[in-house]
């Protein structure tokens, strides 16, 4: 094999830019259907859990007890068993077993309840006299729950939502492996089993940039919305 | 305009049986009334506050304000009630998120005003309280002093009949907690607004209170008369809390 200069890497790299391109929408079609479940579901499960836990406005023994144990339940899953066991019913959702899409069942799977321990432990910050003052003016659950819990925890949803990113980045190049594609897929088809180094180094860099990215963007929204 | 009529609160205790926090408590406050709740720490003040608007439910015994027996209420009709009922907090208990202005809004939008109605309200209770130019800080701008006032505001927005206070001032230094005061007795002057304070100082008792229920164990051992700043005390812990002021 012939050692890897700069510029060779360069010129294999430009000549794949249709590949990398894809690989990227499909990692950004796994994640983007992903994190879309995961606020969609878990965000409410995440308030449910909250609202159910002693002293707070619908305290709930069982139903808290229950969805506790579920959402331990599937976080307990290595991602990759997840993933297998869950062929049979990504099979009846999407008809196929492969691609973006397949992928996404078990990482929104997963990604659902990972993001409502995230949620409720945001909403947990929240200083109970302050949902207290809401009932007090005759606020109903409903309006406590958006305009008292959602809008002072902004912040901190913003902030689990960034970490809930980043790790499932981290999960979707694992997903893409099993027949998902994407970046990560992309790094071990050519980097492991084809030795073109290149290819991986550039993929492993290009996901640092995203994460980074992410990661200042989250901050920076964060920051701007909290007025703490 | 309030009536207690043979209240009894009890909580479980950690370590298992109960614990009475007010035990057979009848009162009456009248209309335009500044009445105050006054005792040692742990006599129940706050619950028997918070039993004026739910906030706990009482085990016995009837809650009537205004004419109407809360206890009775459907979820709904409570929500409307209390809507008649501004509260006040010893920690304020504002809305980060929002600025002083939207705070004020809030108990408006929740009894579902109309923009524009919010809008002038909300600039006349800022004025009420001297914080016009405040309008579009966050709490976390503000004094402690400032934030008491925005509370205030806030629970004086949808014109209510009642304030309940919970030691509004007990947080602050007592150079603010003078014009707190001067601020709920301007209020209750102006608006005739029936203003429930509790309190742990006999100084916020004879600066604004008419009169005050003494508090112990959870039973009120006597309700006092405050006229010209002067108390006439009859029972021995009335005289005791007189003299540690
Ligand atoms: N939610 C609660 N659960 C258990 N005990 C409580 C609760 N609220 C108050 N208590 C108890 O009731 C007693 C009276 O409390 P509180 O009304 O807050 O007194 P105060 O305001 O006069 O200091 C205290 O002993 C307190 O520990
Ligand atoms: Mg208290």
């Amino acid at each position: 094999m012939e050692p890897i200069t700069f510029a060779s890497a360069l010129a294999n790299l430009s000549s794949m830019a249709p590949e990398i391109w894809q690989a990227c929408r499909e990692t950004a079609l796994m994640l983007g259907i992903g994190l879309f479940t995961a606020i969609l579901l878990g965000g409410p499960l995440g308030i449910i859990l909250y609202l159910s836990q002693p002293g707070q406005l619908f305290a709930n023994r069982v139903v808290n007890g229950v969805l506790g144990w579920l959402v331990n339940l599937v976080r307990s899953f290595p991602f990759i068993i997840l993933m297998v066991s869950l062929v049979p019913l990504t099979r009846v959702l999407v008809g196929s077993t492969i691609g973006p899409i397949a992928a996404a069942v078990p990482l929104s799977f997963a990604a659902i309840p990972y993001f409502a321990r995230l949620v409720e432990q945001t909403l947990r910050e929240i200083p109970r006299g302050v949902v207290e003052a809401a009932e007090a003016m005759g606020a109903s659950p409903l309006q406590i729950i958006v305009k008292v819990l959602l809008n002072e925890a902004r912040s901190g949803l913003i902030s689990s939502l960034t970490i809930l990113t980043i790790s499932f980045l981290s999960y979707s190049a694992v997903a893409g492996v099993v027949g998902g594609g994407g970046i990560g897929d992309l790094a071990i088809r050519y980097g492991y089993y084809r030795f073109q180094t290149d290819v991986m180094v550039a993929m492993v860099l290009l996901l640092v940039v995203i994460v980074q990215i992410i990661q200042f963007a989250g901050n920076r929204l964060a920051a701007h919305l909290d007025k703490r | 305009m309030i009536h207690l009529q043979n209240i009894r609160k009890r909580f479980r205790r950690p370590e298992g049986g109960w614990f009475d926090a007010v035990r057979d408590t009848s009162l009456s406050i009248a209309p335009g009334e500044v009445f105050g709740l006054i005792g040692f720490s742990g006599a129940g003040k706050s619950t028997l506050l918070r039993l004026i608007n739910l906030l706990e439910r009482p085990d016995a015994g009837a809650v009537i304000v205004d004419g109407q027996d809360l206890t009775s209420l459907a979820p709904r009709e409570l929500r409307r009630a209390r809507q008649n009922l501004g509260m006040v907090f010893q920690q304020f208990n504002l809305l980060a998120n929002r600025t002083v202005a939207d705070n004020v809004a809030f108990p408006l939008e929740i009894a579902g005003w109309s923009r524009a109605d919010i809008e002038q309200r909300v600039a006349e209770c800022l004025e009420v309280v001297g914080l016009q130019d405040r309008a579009n800080h966050y709490p976390a701008q503000l004094s402690g002093g400032q934030k008491q006032r925005v509370g205030i505001a806030r629970a004086l927005a949808p014109r209510p009949k009642v304030i309940l206070a919970d030691e509004p001032t007990s947080a602050l230094d007592p150079k603010t907690t003078q014009s707190i005061l001067d601020c709920l007795k301007d209020i209750n002057a102006r608006f005739g607004v029936t203003v429930v304070i509790v309190t742990h100082e006999m100084h916020v008792v004879r600066s604004i209170c008419h009169r005050a229920a003494v508090l112990d164990a959870g039973e009120v051992v006597e309700v006092v008369d405050v006229a010209e700043g002067q108390v006439d005390a009859r029972s021995e812990l009335a005289r005791s809390l007189l003299e540690a002021a």
